[in-house]
């Protein structure tokens, strides 16, 4: 009974629009298309979270942040889900979005439709630091589930580069 | 059969398959050949435990017995698991745990392509998301048995060896059961007599490239279905769920 009176659906998005990806931490998971929903009713707060990818040892860190936040604001009962359904993409990425993880360092992916997964190196990735296009892939699993390892042919940097999903 | 005890042992053996390769695969942490090739299959690890627990999350919601999917992971005797054969083999050496993951993952391909079309919600859902990672494996499994297979003598045949030891647990691929006649009727399972053709197309058209010649095997190896696994088995539970069983419900 808490709960409703305290906030909206549009003020507790505006909360979780805070929370960033522990990961990536330049974007927040709202960005990132990973926040789906937020559930109100009278007895508890549901908040709808879809992973990037099945095993991403993120989501018990983002599920904290969620519960840690709500609570500090006031929210008690606060319930995190999670759906697989619609599956995420990183079509779901903004320009803004792929501008900060650029800056950040990371290529950001280029959009499924471009993609041939069986031949993942025919795609021309971007290199964040010095923007030549003269890169070559590393290999095609990086620091994370969702990058690659590239390097820069003229900068020479290696970086990572986040793969279409 | 009940449709309930059928959608039980049909997401059982979706979890375990990818819970018991997560495990073996998770062996090769800090022992890769080379850094990157740590991370890939490591990498690919967590997305087959993940895919675990999603398929075990719902088997245990299904089951209705209030269990959680560590419960099913961490709880089950070893007669009641029911991934392939193949799965729980040791990871032996590179080009052997490269070609296993060609077989699995070429195969996990077409099932979770298919499994989008189910008419579990749950189901399609996961594999949707599946898909998407296990084109991931399949094209990093190819790359490297196209590489192996057209190195060096040693490398090629290291990996002629390795599809020769398992090509007789390819047949348990398309085994099916009670289980599946019954959910098949209701557009929850697939079936998995279609998907032959197409694994078959796919690793021969690779393997050929990676000059690897098909086994002339005609002995094939089946037993999972009905809980009866190697030796292997046993061994991998004994690691996976001793700390459960010595201090049950332990948590961090």
């Amino acid at each position: 009974m808490v709960n409703t009176k305290l906030a909206t659906k549009e003020e507790i998005f505006s909360m979780l629009s805070e929370i960033c990806d522990p990961e990536i931490p330049v974007v927040t998971i709202q960005e990132m298309g990973m926040l789906r929903d937020v559930i109100i009713d009278e007895h508890m707060c549901e908040v709808v979270i879809t992973p990037t990818y099945t095993g991403c040892p993120a989501m018990g860190i983002i599920e904290q942040d969620i519960i840690e936040l709500l609570q500090k604001n006031g929210i008690q009962n606060v319930k995190v889900s999670l759906v697989y359904s619609p599956a995420w993409t990183t079509d779901w990425m903004t320009d803004g979005t792929k501008e900060k993880l650029r800056k950040y360092g990371i290529a950001s992916p280029v959009h499924s439709s471009c993609m041939n997964w069986l031949k993942p190196n025919s795609i021309s990735v971007s290199c964040p630091k010095c923007n030549s296009s003269h890169t070559k892939l590393i290999s095609q699993f990086g620091s994370t589930a969702c990058k690659a390892l590239y390097q820069c042919e003229d900068c020479k940097e290696p970086f990572d580069y986040f793969k279409c999903h | 059969m009940t449709k309930q005890a059928a959608l039980f042992k049909y997401l059982l053996q979706l979890g375990d398959n990818s819970l018991i390769q997560g495990h073996r695969l998770s062996e090769w942490c800090s022992r890769g050949p080379i850094l990157e090739e740590d991370l890939a299959i490591t990498n690919m690890a967590l997305d087959h435990i993940g895919r675990a627990q999603a398929f075990l999350k719902y088997a245990a919601d299904i089951e209705g017995k209030g269990k959680t999917e560590d419960d099913l992971a961490y709880k089950r005797p070893e007669r009641q698991f029911y991934n392939k054969l193949m799965t729980e083999l040791p990871i032996g050496d590179f080009a052997y745990t490269m070609a296993k993951q060609l077989l699995i993952s070429t195969f996990e391909y077409f099932q979770m392509l298919e499994l989008c079309k189910s008419k579990d919600e749950t189901i399609a859902g996961i594999a949707a998301k599946a898909v998407k990672e296990v084109r991931y494996h399949l094209s990093h499994a190819k790359d490297w048995c196209i590489r192996l297979g057209r190195g060096t003598n040693l490398s090629h045949d290291k990996l002629q060896n390795a599809f020769n030891d398992l090509w007789m647990y390819t047949g348990e691929f398309f085994e099916m059961g009670e289980e599946d006649a019954l959910l098949m009727k209701e557009g929850i399972a697939i079936d998995l007599q279609l998907l032959k053709p197409k694994w078959e197309e796919m690793v021969q058209s690779i393997l050929k490239e990676a000059n690897i010649q098909i086994p002339g095997t005609d002995y094939f190896q089946i037993g999972s279905r009905n809980g009866i696994h190697t030796e292997h088995l046993g061994h991998i539970l004994t690691e996976m769920q001793y700390l459960q069983r010595a201090y049950p419900d332990a948590t961090w």
